[in-house]
C-alpha cells in the first residue's frame, strides 16, 4: 500500500502561527512604546526647562564655580571652574576608592583566614567580626567612625601621639611628609635590581626543576637580596627619605600631611565594612576546595606551602575571584555616602552643590551616573577576562 | 541480619585538653590567643561599663544624662520611643499603622514557615492584598480615614514601608526583566541587559538623587509627586535590577525540559512560565530574595540625603533636640539604631541560611 504522501501546509510567512513573525511584531511594539514614553517625557523636560529657564546643554563647565572644598588633590580656589569641580570630585573618590580597596583587602583576607583558623578563639572573634559588621547599615557606621570616634577626639592642642611624629586630633590625623632624600636613587635601584635577581631566578629555577627535578629554593634567596641590597645602599650612600617634622604652632600643625576627619571616617568606615563581605567570600573560596585535593597534594609529597600555593590558592581564586570583584565595585559605589557626612567626592560636590548652584538636573547627574558606569564597565571586562583566562578546562 | 545502628564515638576531653588542642597547639597559636584575649580584655570591659554599668536608664532630660563619668543615656531613647517608630504620624491615627503591621505579620509568619498551607493564596494575600490595605490605612483619604499626608511618616515605620514596597514592586518587574533577558527576541533581550547592568552600575544614592530632582522634570505641568512617591520609585527601579539577576540564577537552575514538557502539553509561553517554569524557579530564590531585602532594609537608611526621615534620620533628627543635647547622646542614638538593625538582618540572614539548607538537602525535587 502505498501512503500518500500528506503535504506539508506551506508555512505562512506573515500570518500570527508563524513565530518569527510574532517575535517581530512584539520586538516592534515594545520598541515603539518605549519611544513614545521617551520622546513625551523628553518633549515635557524640554517644555519644563523652559519654562523655569534653567540652561541647558554643558556650557556651565566652564563658568566659576563660586565655594571652595575642603580637600583637593589638584590646585583649586572659589575661581576655578565647574569642570574643576568634577575633577577635583573625581579624584577625591577615586582616592577614598583605592585606598579603601587596598584596606579593605588586607582585612578582608586576614578575618577570612582567621574564621579557618585551628585557634577556636581567633575563629569565634572572627565570625564575630563579620556577623557585626555586615549587619549594620554602612551610613550608620559611618556616622559611627565620623562623630562617635573622630569627632569625639581631643582638641589640636592636646593632640594624640601614638607614633613620634603622628598626631591624631579632632580635625583629622597629621602625618610627616616624606620628601626625597641623598640616598633615594641608589635605594631604589637596590629595590629593583634585587626584584631582576629574583625574576631571573625564578625562570632558572623553574627550568631547572623541569629538566632534572631538583628543586631550588629561589624565594629564599631573592627574599634574602630584597632585604640585603637596600641595606648596603643605605649604609653606603644614607637614608633614602627624610621626614618633614610637623609642629605644633599656636592652635595647629605645621607642615605634614593633613588628613581631615571625614576622609579618615570614610575610608575607615567603607574598609572595614567591605572586609565583612570580603572575609566570607575568601573563607567560601577556602572552603569550596575539596578536602580530597589537600590530601592528594599530601600523598604526593607535596609541602604544606607547596599545597597552598600550587593547589588550595589556585583553584579557590577562581571562586574568590568574581564577587571579590563586585565587592571592589560596591566599595567604589558606597563611597558616594560621603555626601552623608560632608566628604568632597563626586557625588557630594558635583551632584550636590554644583547641582543646587546651577540646577542642571539633568546634565549633572548624567554626568555624575557615567562616572560610575564606566567604572563599573572596567570591572565587569576584567571579570569577563578573569573568567575566560581561569575557567577551568574541561575535557 | 541484624543492623547495627552504632552511635559515633565521642570523645570526651577535659576542659585542659580541649584548650591545649584548640588554643595552645603550637607557639604561634598561643600567641595568637593571647592576642585575642588582650584585645577582648581592651573591648568587653569598656563596652559594658559603657552600656550597662555608667549608662543611666532613667531620668526625663538632659540633666539626668550629665555625670562626670557618663555612659550611654538610654532615657533619650525610651523617651522618643513612640517617634522612633511612627516618626511624626499623628499620635491619635498610631492605631492605623499598628494595624498594618500585625496585619503585615500574620501574612508573612506562615509565609516563613514552610510546612504551613496555602501558600499561593498566602503569597497573593502578601503582594496583592496586603500592599493595598497598608495604602490604604497608612494614607487615608478616601476611604474614610482621616488623610495623613506623607510627610509625617517617619521613623521604623518610613524604614519598613520602603523596604518592602520597594522588593514587592520590584518582584514583578524583577521577574518580567530576568524573563527578557533569557528571550529569544534580541531586541527584548538588548533592552533588559541595558536596564539591568545601567542599575547595577550606579549607586543608590545617585539615584535618590535623580528620582528627588531630575523626576520631577520629566512630569507634565501641575503633576507632583510627593517626595515619599518619588523616592519608592527610584528605589523600585534599582532594586528591580537587582530581583532580575536573582530571579534569572532560579531560571537557569530549572531545566529546559521543564518548558520543552510544557510546550509539548500545549501550553503557551505565558502558561508554561507561570504554571510551570516561575513557581520553580522562586522556590530556588527564595534566599537570593531574602538577601537582597536585606540589602535593601540597610539601603533605605539612605533615604536621609533626600530629607526623609527613616528610623536613622528620625534619630538623627532627634539629636538635634535641645532638651537631650549632652555629649553621650549621638553614640546612644547610634548604639541603638544599630541594635536595631543588627537584630533584623541577622535574624534574616539566619532564616535565609536555613531556607538554603532545606532547599539543598531536598535535592531537585
Amino acid at each position: 500500500m502505498v501512503m500518500k504522501e500528506q503535504k506539508a501546509p506551506r508555512p505562512v510567512m506573515f500570518g500570527w502561527s508563524n513565530p518569527k513573525f510574532r517575535g517581530v511584531i512584539y520586538q516592534l511594539l515594545v520598541v515603539l512604546c518605549l519611544g513614545a514614553v521617551i520622546w513625551v517625557m523628553a518633549a515635557t523636560a524640554v517644555e519644563n526647562l523652559h519654562r523655569l529657564g534653567i540652561a541647558s546643554g554643558f556650557g556651565f563647565l566652564n563658568q566659576p564655580s563660586g565655594f571652595s572644598i575642603i580637600m583637593s588633590l589638584i590646585p583649586y580656589s572659589e575661581q576655578s571652574t565647574y569642570g574643576d569641580v568634577f575633577i577635583v570630585g573625581l579624584l577625591n573618590t577615586l582616592l577614598v576608592a583605592v585606598i579603601g580597596i587596598v584596606l579593605a583587602l588586607i582585612i578582608g583576607f586576614t578575618v577570612g583566614i582567621a574564621r579557618l583558623s585551628g585557634n577556636w578563639l581567633v575563629a569565634r572573634l572572627a565570625a564575630i567580626y563579620v556577623e557585626t559588621l555586615r549587619n549594620i547599615p554602612l551610613l550608620l557606621q559611618l556616622f559611627f567612625w565620623y562623630i562617635g570616634v573622630l569627632r569625639a577626639m581631643p582638641k589640636p592642642a592636646a593632640s594624640l601621639e601614638p607614633l613620634p611624629g603622628f598626631f591624631i586630633n579632632n580635625r583629622g590625623i597629621v602625618l610627616p611628609s616624606p620628601y626625597e632624600a641623598s640616598g633615594f636613587w641608589w635605594f631604589s635601584g637596590a629595590i629593583v635590581l634585587a626584584l631582576l635577581i629574583g625574576a631571573g631566578l625564578r625562570i632558572v629555577a623553574h627550568r631547572r626543576q623541569k629538566e632534572t627535578g631538583q628543586v631550588f629554593l629561589w624565594i629564599r634567596i631573592s627574599v634574602l637580596l630584597l632585604i640585603v641590597l637596600p641595606l648596603i645602599a643605605f649604609v653606603l650612600k644614607g637614608a633614602p627619605l627624610h621626614f618633614e617634622l610637623v609642629v605644633l604652632s599656636g592652635l595647629n600643625f605645621k607642615g605634614g600631611v593633613h588628613l581631615i576627619p571625614e576622609f579618615v571616617a570614610l575610608t575607615l568606615g567603607l574598609a572595614t565594612y567591605t572586609a565583612s563581605f570580603i572575609a566570607e567570600i575568601v573563607r567560601s573560596g577556602i572552603e569550596s576546595v575539596a578536602r580530597g585535593q589537600r590530601e592528594a597534594a599530601q600523598a604526593l609529597g607535596l609541602t604544606k606551602s607547596q599545597t597552598l600555593r600550587h593547589v588550595i590558592v589556585p583553584q579557590s581564586m577562581r571562586v574568590i575571584i568574581p564577587p571579590l570583584t563586585s565587592q571592589i565595585l560596591n566599595l567604589m559605589k558606597n563611597s558616594s555616602l560621603a555626601v552623608a557626612i560632608g566628604y568632597p567626592d563626586l557625588v557630594s560636590v558635583f551632584a550636590g552643590t554644583v547641582l543646587n548652584q546651577t540646577g542642571q538636573a539633568v546634565e549633572v547627574i548624567a554626568i555624575t551616573m557615567a562616572v560610575y558606569l564606566v567604572l563599573s564597565l572596567i570591572a565587569s571586562s576584567f571579570m569577563g577576562w578573569f573568567n575566560t583566562r581561569y575557567a577551568i578546562v574541561e575535557r | 541480619m541484624t543492623q547495627l545502628t552504632l552511635a559515633p564515638v565521642r570523645r570526651r576531653i577535659s576542659a585542659m585538653a580541649w584548650a591545649r588542642e584548640n588554643l595552645f597547639s603550637s607557639p604561634f597559636n598561643t600567641v595568637l590567643t593571647l592576642a585575642a584575649l588582650y584585645l577582648i580584655w581592651l573591648v568587653v570591659p569598656d563596652l559594658l561599663d559603657w552600656a550597662v554599668f555608667r549608662a543611666t536608664f532613667t531620668g526625663l532630660d538632659r540633666k539626668a544624662c550629665l555625670g562626670a563619668d557618663q555612659g550611654a543615656c538610654w532615657p533619650f531613647v525610651t523617651h522618643n520611643l513612640d517617634q522612633f517608630i511612627y516618626g511624626h504620624y499623628p499620635e491619635e491615627e498610631r492605631w492605623r499603622v499598628d494595624t498594618t503591621f500585625i496585619l503585615g505579620i500574620a501574612g508573612l509568619v506562615p509565609l516563613m514557615i514552610p510546612r504551613a498551607p496555602w501558600k499561593r493564596l498566602n503569597a497573593l494575600y502578601m503582594l496583592g492584598f496586603f500592599p493595598l490595605a497598608a495604602f490604604v490605612l497608612l494614607s487615608g483619604g478616601r476611604s474614610g480615614l482621616n488623610p495623613v499626608d506623607t510627610s509625617y511618616w517617619g521613623g521604623f515605620m518610613l524604614t519598613l514601608v520602603v523596604a518592602v514596597t520597594g522588593i514587592v514592586l520590584s518582584l514583578p518587574l524583577g521577574i518580567v526583566l530576568a524573563l527578557g533577558r533569557r528571550s529569544r527576541l534580541p531586541l527584548i533581550r538588548l533592552l533588559s541587559v541595558i536596564y539591568i547592568e545601567f542599575w547595577r552600575g550606579v549607586p543608590l544614592v545617585t539615584v535618590l538623587f535623580m528620582a528627588s530632582v531630575m523626576l520631577p522634570l520629566f512630569l507634565p505641568q501641575g503633576v507632583t509627586f510627593d517626595k515619599l512617591l518619588r523616592c519608592l520609585i527610584g528605589v523600585t527601579l534599582f532594586s528591580a535590577a537587582y530581583m532580575a539577576e536573582v530571579v534569572r540564577g532560579g531560571l537557569q537552575a530549572i531545566p529546559r525540559g521543564q518548558q520543552e514538557a510544557a510546550s509539548a502539553l500545549g501550553l503557551g509561553y505565558w502558561q508554561s512560565m507561570w504554571f510551570i517554569v516561575i513557581p520553580q524557579a522562586l522556590r530556588h530564590v527564595i534566599p537570593g530574595i531574602v538577601n537582597t531585602f536585606i540589602g535593601l532594609f540597610k539601603d533605605t537608611t539612605l533615604v536621609l540625603v533626600v530629607g526623609l526621615f527613616d528610623l536613622f534620620g528620625m534619630v538623627q533628627f532627634q539629636l538635634s533636640d535641645a532638651r537631650w543635647s549632652t555629649p553621650q547622646t549621638p553614640t546612644t542614638g547610634y548604639a541603638f539604631v544599630a541594635f536595631v538593625f543588627w537584630v533584623c538582618c541577622f535574624g534574616m540572614s539566619r532564616y535565609s541560611m536555613s531556607v538554603e539548607k532545606r532547599l539543598k538537602q531536598g535535592g531537585s525535587k
